[in-house]
């Protein structure tokens, strides 16, 4: 147990190293400030329109470091290292997609609020969007964490890595944008399913595409 | 239980080419096996069949103890001081920071130990994987060209620390292109095997 905390706790100061930490923050931000521009500052059409922005902006938040997820690791030898020492690719996986759920979801979770006040959303907006994001953090996290482990063998992988990802998120996007609806209060369960069924597969999918890295 | 180790016909085949076939050794403690041959033989295959890491295509691997590995990546993170890098492997070897103090010493480390891991040399990266190799404790160790980049004293610090393992009950199973000097050394030479 003691390893797999040291494990997470490694993957963890990686991912907030360096100013890493303040990426999705900055990434949220910048979405939230370029939207008014671009749609103008009409506060009823922002609070309608922007919840979705900022689900579209939480779901490439999770994507921005699928490079740094586990191709270092690949290359500098430490997913064999842990493989020799008999640790499971799913644990391994388990433990790199709590790393990152935290590692970007904690900063995503704060820098939302700022960002829904550029977006005119109002409290029980704010709480709803809050709400959602945080079911889904697990699962963007899981989802990344998978794409990661199957494209480490590629150059350039975090653009196929998207491109992978994006129909898997179709339907967190889908229920998360509609829990803002005021007729689509179901959406929140269904949310939840959602996010719980993509959170219990990443570990086993993403340890399969582990294993394959070796062969 | 006096064996480690043992390979039972073993076939590994990478890419669409044989590399070896009906291999069958067995290490028991205290042995030390010196894979030999030129370039694509086959030992880094051997070796990370051996670890676990390559399935074979034919036949059993059998390990009966924990092991402990080097091969060309030093799995060290590069911007943590050295010192800090091994404490990560430490503790998932659930070793203590006196284990740590021991190896690096016996692989003379200690004025390094807060130096970051990105200024070592390729020497110094070997020596410190050969630490973290010692520190793990595991009786089973597989070498895979460890002196690569060593200085003629470290080399000579490899071949104290493989005595001192195999006298201690361990097997080392070391795939290299050069002779380093170990005495009472098995040898295997694999570019003889196909």
């Amino acid at each position: 147990m003691t390893a797999l905390i040291a494990i997470f706790w490694r993957d963890l100061r990686r991912a907030w190293g360096s100013g890493a930490l303040w990426l999705p923050v900055l990434f949220f931000l910048l979405v939230a400030s370029a939207f008014p521009f671009a749609v103008g500052p009409d506060a009823p059409l922002l609070r309608r329109a922007g919840g979705g922005m900022l689900w579209v902006a939480a779901l490439l938040a999770a994507l921005l470091p699928i490079d740094r997820l586990v191709r270092p690791d690949k290359d500098a030898g430490v997913l064999d290292q842990l493989a020799v020492r008999g640790f499971a690719d799913e644990v391994i996986a388990a433990v790199k997609i709590a790393a990152h759920a935290i590692g970007f979801g904690l900063p995503l979770m704060i820098a939302l609020f700022p960002a829904s006040a550029l977006l005119a959303q109002d409290t029980p907006r704010v709480e709803l969007l809050a709400t959602g994001i945080a079911i889904a953090i697990p699962a963007l996290a899981s989802l990344a964490v998978l794409s990661a482990s199957l494209t480490a063998n590629h150059k350039g992988g975090s653009a196929i890595g998207g491109l992978l990802v994006l129909p898997l998120a179709v339907p967190m996007l889908i229920f998360g944008a509609g829990m803002l609806d005021p007729s689509g209060r179901g959406a929140i369960k269904l949310l939840a399913a959602t996010s719980l069924l993509l959170t219990m597969i990443g570990p086993f999918a993403a340890g399969a595409a582990l294993r394959g890295l070796r062969e | 239980m006096s064996e480690l180790l043992r390979l039972d016909s073993v076939a590994c085949i990478r890419g669409d080419r044989l590399l070896f076939e009906n291999l069958s050794l067995t290490l028991n403690r205290g042995d030390a096996l010196w894979l030999r041959g030129p370039n694509g033989a086959g030992k880094s295959s051997l070796i990370r069949l051996v670890a676990g890491l390559l399935r074979p295509t034919a036949g059993t691997v059998a390990r009966r103890e924990r092991i402990a590995l080097i091969d060309e990546a030093s799995a060290l993170d590069t911007e943590l001081p050295l010192r800090r890098a091994l404490d990560f492997w430490a503790r998932v070897d659930t070793v203590d920071g006196h284990t740590v103090d021991r190896a690096m010493d016996e692989m003379a480390l200690a004025p390094l130990a807060e130096v970051p891991v990105s200024m070592l040399s390729t020497g110094q990266r070997k020596r410190a994987a050969m630490v973290r190799v010692i520190a793990s404790g595991a009786p089973i160790w597989l070498l895979d060209e460890p002196a690569n980049g060593m200085d003629d004293a470290a080399q000579a610090r490899l071949v104290a620390a493989i005595a001192k393992h195999r006298s201690n009950g361990g097997a080392v199973l070391l795939a290299s292109h050069f002779a380093l000097g170990i005495p009472d050394l098995a040898e295997l030479d694999m570019g003889a095997l196909t």
